[in-house]
């Protein structure tokens, strides 16, 4: 089946191509194939696709990739509306005072 | 525990070694969790754990303390010699916890020193699943520790697979899906944990369907609200089950959108039912109330599905929950008067 693909346009994924290393963990960890290799460096190839997990930033030992991560939940945002907090998925019944 | 096999003393102690096939009791547990009972309490300890027969060689697996996510992993080691090192994430599973943090760089620092990892290998190598990426910096983690983490591929089921290649993952071993199955087994826990949403609509329908022009009527609730309760009934299954199933062949890319067509399937299905009265205006106000209704269930879907962004979600909202909240409010409106 092809690629689902959420929203154009909106993802705040960014990658500072000067400071990248080309030690490649994005592509590893990117759960979308978002980046791919080229002149050993990186590059955004499918920003769309981009979910914002943040795995990408956390792993860039350069700094080079920012991203707002966070959980695309509709719930959440709700959630967090309500109570004055961060989105924050529900975490089912029982933690329901407990942010994530 | 029905998965313990037995017990093989280590110098960190006594550690379990667990079965890599699972029974009747896993099975059920994790039919259970489906249909979310007792899913916020569905844990293992955490610690370290054996499968097959490892020695200070073997690989480490790291996994999260939800009892479905550390079942897919031993079920997927069968004939693989390794130790399992189960984090605490409070019973959440391993890519929820990432994204929160629980599952991530100090735990695992912590977990290392609590269990005494150290001592039980001399390999300084965790295999991390990729979707523990979001919470897991692997640079700190060797800062902190003397191990460094190798990223696993998304699915267990590819674990024999990577590791025959050498420790290598394929592009489709590191992309996420989210197939007809997928969306499937997700269906119980969205009725289950929407039925909220269901109670509140039935018993808005129950109590307006008494209004007409004279007042308030208790015979009209009989007439005209057990029919305006079937409706909702499958307005609610057309959110919880059709949009999921569905999803990727409903027009647009918004999930409100979608189920804004998914609404109209659900109107369409009462309309032929005859639920919706064969008064025009009536039958507009419940055209309205269906795509309002499951515009707004299947936009709950994001966080069940694996590839919605925070910012897109955000985006979505600020147009669709206008509407929405329109579209019910005059659904309601004229459903009321006429």
């Amino acid at each position: 089946m092809k690629e689902q693909i959420y929203l154009n346009n909106v993802v705040t994924l960014e990658l500072d191509i000067d400071k990248c290393n080309g030690c490649m963990m994005c592509m590893t960890v990117c759960p979308h194939h978002v980046f791919e290799s080229k002149n050993k460096k990186v590059e955004i190839i499918n920003k769309d696709a981009c979910m914002e997990c943040g795995a990408c930033e956390k792993n860039c030992a350069a700094k080079a990739i920012t991203v707002r991560s966070g959980v695309g939940c509709a719930a959440g945002i709700i959630k967090g509306t309500l109570s004055g907090t961060e989105p924050c998925c529900g975490c089912g019944e029982k933690n329901k005072n407990k942010c994530c | 525990m029905n998965f313990i096999k037995k017990w093989i003393n280590t110098d960190a102690g006594k550690i379990p070694v667990v079965n890599t096939s699972l029974d009747w009791t896993d099975n059920f547990g994790t039919i259970k969790a489906r249909l979310t009972f007792g899913r916020m309490n569905y844990k293992v300890e955490p610690g370290i754990y054996a499968v097959g027969n490892p020695n200070s060689d073997s690989f480490v697996f790291v996994s999260a303390n939800y009892k479905m996510s550390f079942d897919v992993l031993r079920s997927n080691l069968s004939g693989i010699d390794a130790w399992i090192l189960v984090l605490d994430t409070d019973g959440i599973n391993v890519w929820c916890a990432a994204g929160k943090g629980t599952f991530g760089t100090k735990e695992i620092v912590n977990r290392i020193k609590i269990t005494g990892l150290e001592k039980i290998v001399n390999n300084r190598r965790l295999i991390v699943p990729q979707l523990g990426a979001p919470g897991v910096s692997f640079y700190d983690v060797k800062k902190f520790s003397s191990f460094s983490v190798t990223y696993g591929p998304v699915r267990a089921s590819d674990i024999p697979e990577f590791i025959k290649s050498g420790m290598k993952a394929t592009e489709d071993m590191r992309k996420v899906r989210f197939t007809l199955y997928d969306r499937v087994v997700l269906i119980p826990a969205e009725i289950v944990l929407g039925k909220t949403y269901l109670i509140y609509a039935a018993f808005v329908m129950f109590v307006l369907s008494g209004l007409n022009k004279n007042g308030y009527s208790v015979s009209l609730i009989f007439d005209k609200g057990v029919l305006s309760i079937l409706n909702v009934l499958i307005a609610f299954f057309a959110g919880a089950a059709i949009s999921p199933l569905l999803l990727p062949w409903l027009p647009g890319r918004s999930f409100s959108l979608k189920g804004f067509f998914t609404g109209i399937i659900g109107f369409i299905i009462s309309y032929y039912c005859g639920l919706t009265g064969n008064n025009a205006l009536k039958i507009f106000a419940w055209f309205l109330l269906f795509s309002s209704a499951v515009s707004f269930l299947t936009m709950n879907f994001t966080g069940a599905s694996t590839y919605t962004s925070l910012s897109g979600v955000k985006k979505e909202m600020k147009y669709a929950v206008p509407m929405q909240i329109a579209g019910a409010i005059s659904g309601l409106l004229i459903w009321a008067i006429k």
